[in-house]
């Protein structure tokens, strides 16, 4: 049984690999450019606006909220990149509808590559609001020079676990699904399909207001 | 005991053990939203998104458990 995409290989020479993670990686990201292409293209400020700006203007206005309510801040730097951290993973999710689709969330190297990419902005976030040394002591520092090494544990275990956290969610939908394909292949697996298209929504969710969370403790200064 | 039985064991008591916190912590927070549910009726949405939220958090720890089940079955790195 497959565990992940990252074991369906598609073409090999040498040390270059092209598993099913990347080509349906690359196909979520041609999807996403071309849909925001084609929306963006003829953006109108007037009130009879088309359904695709439609759209993306409840997705950004609602990611903003979210981000508000989580940081009580000004949702504006954030929003480029908790959003496309959720319209990616939420639409890597909810593909998996398509027969013969595999998610590349189900892989560990995809959401490892998503967890570093929190791992590094929460710094630079942090670094741009408050400066380089009021980022380490309010970030390090607290509540007592002490407690120094666990916030640095902290910091590495926050990371594995967003990775784990979605790698396993995916990972063990699917794999659920092939279980009962191949023991009662009749509708049964039709339920636990439509409950894995609603955690891989919730999971995108989490995903995405953690990511904001651990970069709200590093912006805030209280 | 060779280190594939070994494996099998361990896996089974991975994502058993790891089943009862979170089937605890579930169940607590369902019954107390559905207490706040029964007290207060216009307020369901709001429960609802909270309850769904927090819920997903305590499955991920058994999920934890899982993807060390599945390691230990599929992905051994010592057989």
């Amino acid at each position: 049984m497959n565990l992940t995409p990252d074991q369906t290989i598609y073409w090999q020479r040498g040390i270059i690999t092209i598993n099913a993670t990347l080509v349906f990686t690359w196909l979520i990201m041609f999807l996403l450019v071309l849909g925001s292409w084609l929306v963006t293209r003829k953006l109108s400020p007037s009130t009879n606006i088309s359904r695709g700006q439609n759209l993306l203007e409840v997705l950004v206005l609602g990611i903003g909220n979210q981000i508000k309510e989580v940081s009580q801040q000004e949702p504006k730097p954030y929003v480029p990149f908790i959003g496309t951290l959720f319209i990616f993973i939420a639409v890597s999710n909810l593909l998996s509808f398509i027969p013969g689709y595999q998610p590349p969330t189900g892989s560990l190297s995809t959401t490892a590559a998503l967890a570093i990419c929190v791992f590094f902005a929460v710094p630079l976030y942090g670094i741009k609001k408050q400066g380089l040394m009021g980022y380490f002591k309010k970030y390090y520092l607290q509540p007592t020079p002490f407690m120094l090494p666990f916030n640095i544990i902290g910091r590495f275990s926050n990371t594995i676990s967003l990775a784990v956290r979605l790698f396993g969610n995916v990972m063990s939908g699917t794999m659920i699904v092939g279980i009962l394909l191949s023991i009662a292949p009749l509708f049964l697996p039709i339920p636990l399909q439509a409950m894995g298209l609603l955690t891989g929504a919730i999971q995108a969710y989490i995903f995405a207001i953690l990511a904001m969370v651990s970069i709200a403790a590093a912006t805030t200064n209280n | 005991m060779d280190i594939n039985s070994a494996s099998v064991i361990a896996a089974a008591l991975a994502i058993g053990l790891a089943a009862i916190g979170p089937g605890i912590g579930q169940g607590n927070a369902s019954g107390q939203a559905v207490a706040g549910i029964a007290r207060q009726p216009e307020a369901e949405g709001k429960i609802r998104g909270t309850l769904l939220l927090t819920l997903a958090f305590m499955e991920s720890l058994t999920i934890y458990g899982l993807v060390v089940a599945l390691v230990l079955l599929f992905a051994n790195p010592f057989a």
